[in-house]
């Protein structure tokens, strides 16, 4: 293949470079006090959160399905990450445990829609529901907090400069990548998106992987968990409301097709910047909260119609 | 001692709701074989394959490899017993590369599931190469041509080393040079041992590949000889000849003027430069095989896709129909082939779907007149004997038959000048198809055109007027009723002079 045809393939990804590139400019140009290296990392380890639950949900758009329940995952695995932590477990034995109740839930909402055959929609929808009553029923409803020191670390502690959300969220892509990329699990995540009929006649276990990219996106969720209930300190059972729309808007802007089938996680924590960066941006220009959901609404929008007016053929 | 068969079918049953699509078919390909497996559209051809290679389950019946029983549990098993396939519908994931979709499923692996890219290249690289198919197997298959996705499927086929190979059509969108490549290679396999079955419609291929040749009718086994020992009007004959024992209710009425005219209508590779008239009173019948182009010069007419160049008058004016909407309101409607995706909205109630076209008419100020749609709904129940609980069931509760009396009441309702009725029977038990023919009949006798698409040969000789053969595409013969037999409205939609 040529360097040109490669470029092609990637171009949607650049293209989506350019657009963050452009809004950064921007915002340097407005605002003296966006182009400073600890904005930078600050709108970095704000974004991580965001950018390691869309991980989760573009493996499972990829693969021809949505996932709802992000969110209310990542509170579950929060409390019971925190509850452990606060009952004096250590925190190599408590993480495990919080992503394990994200594995568990996402493992459910896989069986749900292989064997239950249940569209991803109301599967997830479901356990967005049941998962964030359980997160209330387990705490009362009450934040958790009162955490042995170290466990902050993970939140306030930095290698090199770098904060350790940042670098954890920077670990998750680079392994998720290679993953999608070069494993047979990630080939058969868009042979499924991309025509699931196929994938069976070709001698794919579909259902086992359709199952297995849902139980991602919980443990994902769960990571998010980790690193959130590090940030604030507490676990809250009402933590990550609307976070699948942060991640699906994440996605999305990434250029990945809700149809299933194409996507990238560089495209995808591109997206996550873009996000991370305009709320950031709006920020810093003072402007009100109300506004700025109305820009991010209208630039996931823009985001789409100029991928979909792009993909037209005969364009 | 006898070698057994690389693979004996026996008594092969297989029913769909309201169909038997195979009847107790025997079928057996020796090793080192070629065996051309032939019938009409709905023969079961493709059914009998598809229970071969694990696709579709089994009813009944034995399956032996080697003259070992063997009970196919799914495409993957049937692969790992060497089964391979290649689908009359390509089975390809137009988002991966040429390479990747050969090796779907059976990914070069480095280890803990990594894929070995540098292999999975060379590998593809070498099959494409024994193919003599120039593609770069990075690249990805939706940017490929259909001769070239073709034949990456057959690479796909070959990839690993297949004791069976099942061919379903493979030829359809190849060029002369592409099929001499892919006999080669079918002469290399067979060499080796490999046993091939060969599905096409291209008779002249019959004898060029095969060493036997088998036709399926109607879900039943019919013969099987050896290739040089019967001709290509005797294969003919042997597909169509279906016992006329069905009884055509068909009424004539004189043909009145010219209600759709249809000029050099022309769609990509789809439809080319298709010229028809539609009389009131008149069924024109379109005969051809799957892939001829029938529904999609229906589509076409009816605005549901583009064409490129063609003209249409309705009721002797010139028109430009912008899409379905603006085809039914002037007076086109249409049966599309599948009732329940395309011609019912499946959740709402018999008056729902009854009254869908005519609620324009029905309604003042965009509400509906609720009584004067009971109305309507009550009147057609009652005159086409629709057997439902009342005009409140859904109509996903109803039986087949009467689901398509439905679809039919909702152009009965509507008054339509022509009627496209697209395998206006499919999956209809014999009593429903009397009643569809009969209300076929009245809409003549009111003065509507009819053009009825089928695959059902016997039903487009007794309903119609005319019937128009395509082929690849084209129109491949025009015959009047008492000229059409089954046998030359075949040979005209396997692309023989009629």
């Amino acid at each position: 293949m040529t360097l040109a045809a490669r470029l092609a393939q990637r171009g949607r990804e650049v293209g989506t470079l350019l657009g963050l590139v452009a809004l950064c400019l921007l915002l340097s140009a407005l605002s003296p006090h966006f182009l400073t290296v600890s904005n930078l990392l600050n709108v970095m380890e704000q974004t991580s959160i965001n950018a390691v639950i869309a991980v989760g949900m573009t493996y499972v758009i990829i693969s021809g399905g949505i996932d709802l329940s992000v969110g209310s995952l990542l509170a579950l695995a929060g409390v019971l990450l925190a509850s452990g932590l606060a009952s004096g477990l250590p925190p190599a034995v408590a993480i495990p445990l919080g992503l394990l109740a994200g594995a568990a839930g996402g493992l459910a909402n896989g069986l749900l829609v292989t064997w239950g055959r249940l569209p991803p929609f109301i599967a997830t929808l479901g356990m967005m529901s049941v998962a964030r009553g359980a997160a209330l029923l387990y705490t009362e409803g009450r934040p958790i907090s009162g955490f042995e020191p170290g466990f902050r670390v993970l939140a306030t502690g930095r290698l090199l400069l770098v904060p350790v959300p940042v670098v954890a969220a920077a670990v998750v892509y680079l392994v998720a990548h290679f993953v999608l990329t070069r494993t047979r699990f990630g080939r058969y995540v868009y042979a499924i998106g991309g025509n699931p009929e196929a994938a069976r006649l070709s001698g794919v276990p579909v259902r086992f992987h359709q199952t297995m990219v849902y139980a991602l996106s919980g443990v994902t969720s769960g990571l998010a968990a980790v690193l959130l209930t590090a940030r604030l300190n507490s676990a809250q059972p009402i933590a990550g409301i609307m976070y699948e729309l942060d991640a699906i808007a994440a996605t999305v802007i990434g250029g990945t097709s809700l149809m299933g089938g194409s996507g990238t996680l560089g495209g995808t924590l591109i997206g996550a910047l873009i996000m991370g960066v305009l709320r950031n941006g709006l920020n810093l220009l003072g402007i009100s909260s109300f506004l700025q959901q109305i820009v991010i609404g209208c630039v996931i929008i823009v985001a789409v119609l100029v991928d979909s007016a792009l993909k037209r053929p005969g364009r | 001692m006898e070698v057994p068969p690389a693979v004996t079918m026996q008594g092969i049953r297989k029913a769909f709701p309201g169909v038997v699509a195979l009847d107790g078919v025997d079928f057996d390909v020796r090793r080192g074989e070629v065996h051309v497996l032939l019938g009409e559209n709905g023969a079961g051809k493709s059914t009998l394959m598809k229970v071969l290679s694990g696709a579709t389950a089994k009813d009944a019946g034995e399956i032996r490899l080697d003259g070992r029983l063997v009970e196919i549990e799914g495409p993957r098993h049937a692969q790992s017993l060497g089964i391979r396939t290649i689908y009359q519908e390509l089975t390809l994931i137009p988002q991966l590369s040429a390479a990747e979709n050969i090796f779907l499923g059976k990914e070069p692996v480095l280890g803990a599931g990594v894929i070995d890219r540098a292999r999975l290249h060379r590998d593809a690289q070498g099959l494409l190469g024994e193919l003599r198919v120039d593609i770069d197997p990075r690249d990805k298959v939706s940017a490929l041509g259909i001769a070239q996705q073709q034949m990456v499927e057959v690479a796909k086929a070959l990839s690993s080393e297949p004791r069976l190979l099942v061919m379903d059509e493979p030829t359809s969108a190849l060029t002369e040079r592409e099929i001499e490549q892919l006999f080669a290679t079918i002469e290399r396999l067979t060499a080796k041992g490999v046993g091939v079955v060969y599905i096409s419609h291209r008779l002249e291929e019959v004898a060029r590949v095969g060493q036997r040749v088998s036709v399926l009718r109607d879900g039943r086994h019919v013969a099987t000889h050896r290739v040089g020992e019967v001709s290509v009007p005797e294969l003919i004959r042997l597909m169509a000849n279906r016992d006329l024992t069905e009884h055509y209710p068909k009424r004539r009425v004189p043909r009145g003027p010219e209600v759709l005219r249809v000029e050099g209508l022309s769609r990509g590779r789809v439809i080319r430069d298709v010229s028809l008239t539609l009389h009131r009173g008149e069924v024109l019948g379109i005969a051809g095989l799957l892939g001829a182009g029938r529904t999609e010069l229906a589509r076409a007419i009816l605005g549901a896709d583009p064409h490129e160049s063609g003209r249409v008058w309705i009721k002797g004016e010139e028109v430009r129909v912008r899409g379905p909407a603006d085809a039914f309101r002037r007076g086109l409607g249409l049966l599309p082939e599948d009732r329940k995706t395309q011609g019912l909205v499946l959740g709402l109630s018999v008056r729902g779907n009854a009254a869908l076209p005519s609620a324009r008419r029905l309604s003042r100020l965009g509400v509906v007149d609720a009584a004067r749609e009971r109305a309507l709904a009550r009147k057609w129940v009652e005159e086409l004997r629709i057997k439902t609980a009342g005009i409140e069931q859904e109509v996903s509760r109803l039986s087949g038959g009467n689901q398509q009396k439905v679809v039919l009441a909702k152009w009965l309702a509507a008054d339509v000048d022509v009627l496209f009725m697209d395998e206006p029977t499919r999956g209809i038990d014999v009593g429903a198809k009397v009643e569809i023919y009969e209300l076929m009949n009245r809409l003549t006798a009111q003065g509507a055109g009819i053009v009825m698409i089928s695959s059902e040969l016997p039903e487009l000789l007794g309903m119609s007027d005319r019937i128009l053969v395509m082929y690849q595409g084209r129109v491949q013969a025009l015959l009047a009723a008492e000229d059409a037999t089954q046998e030359n409205v075949l040979r005209a939609a396997l692309g023989h002079s009629a």
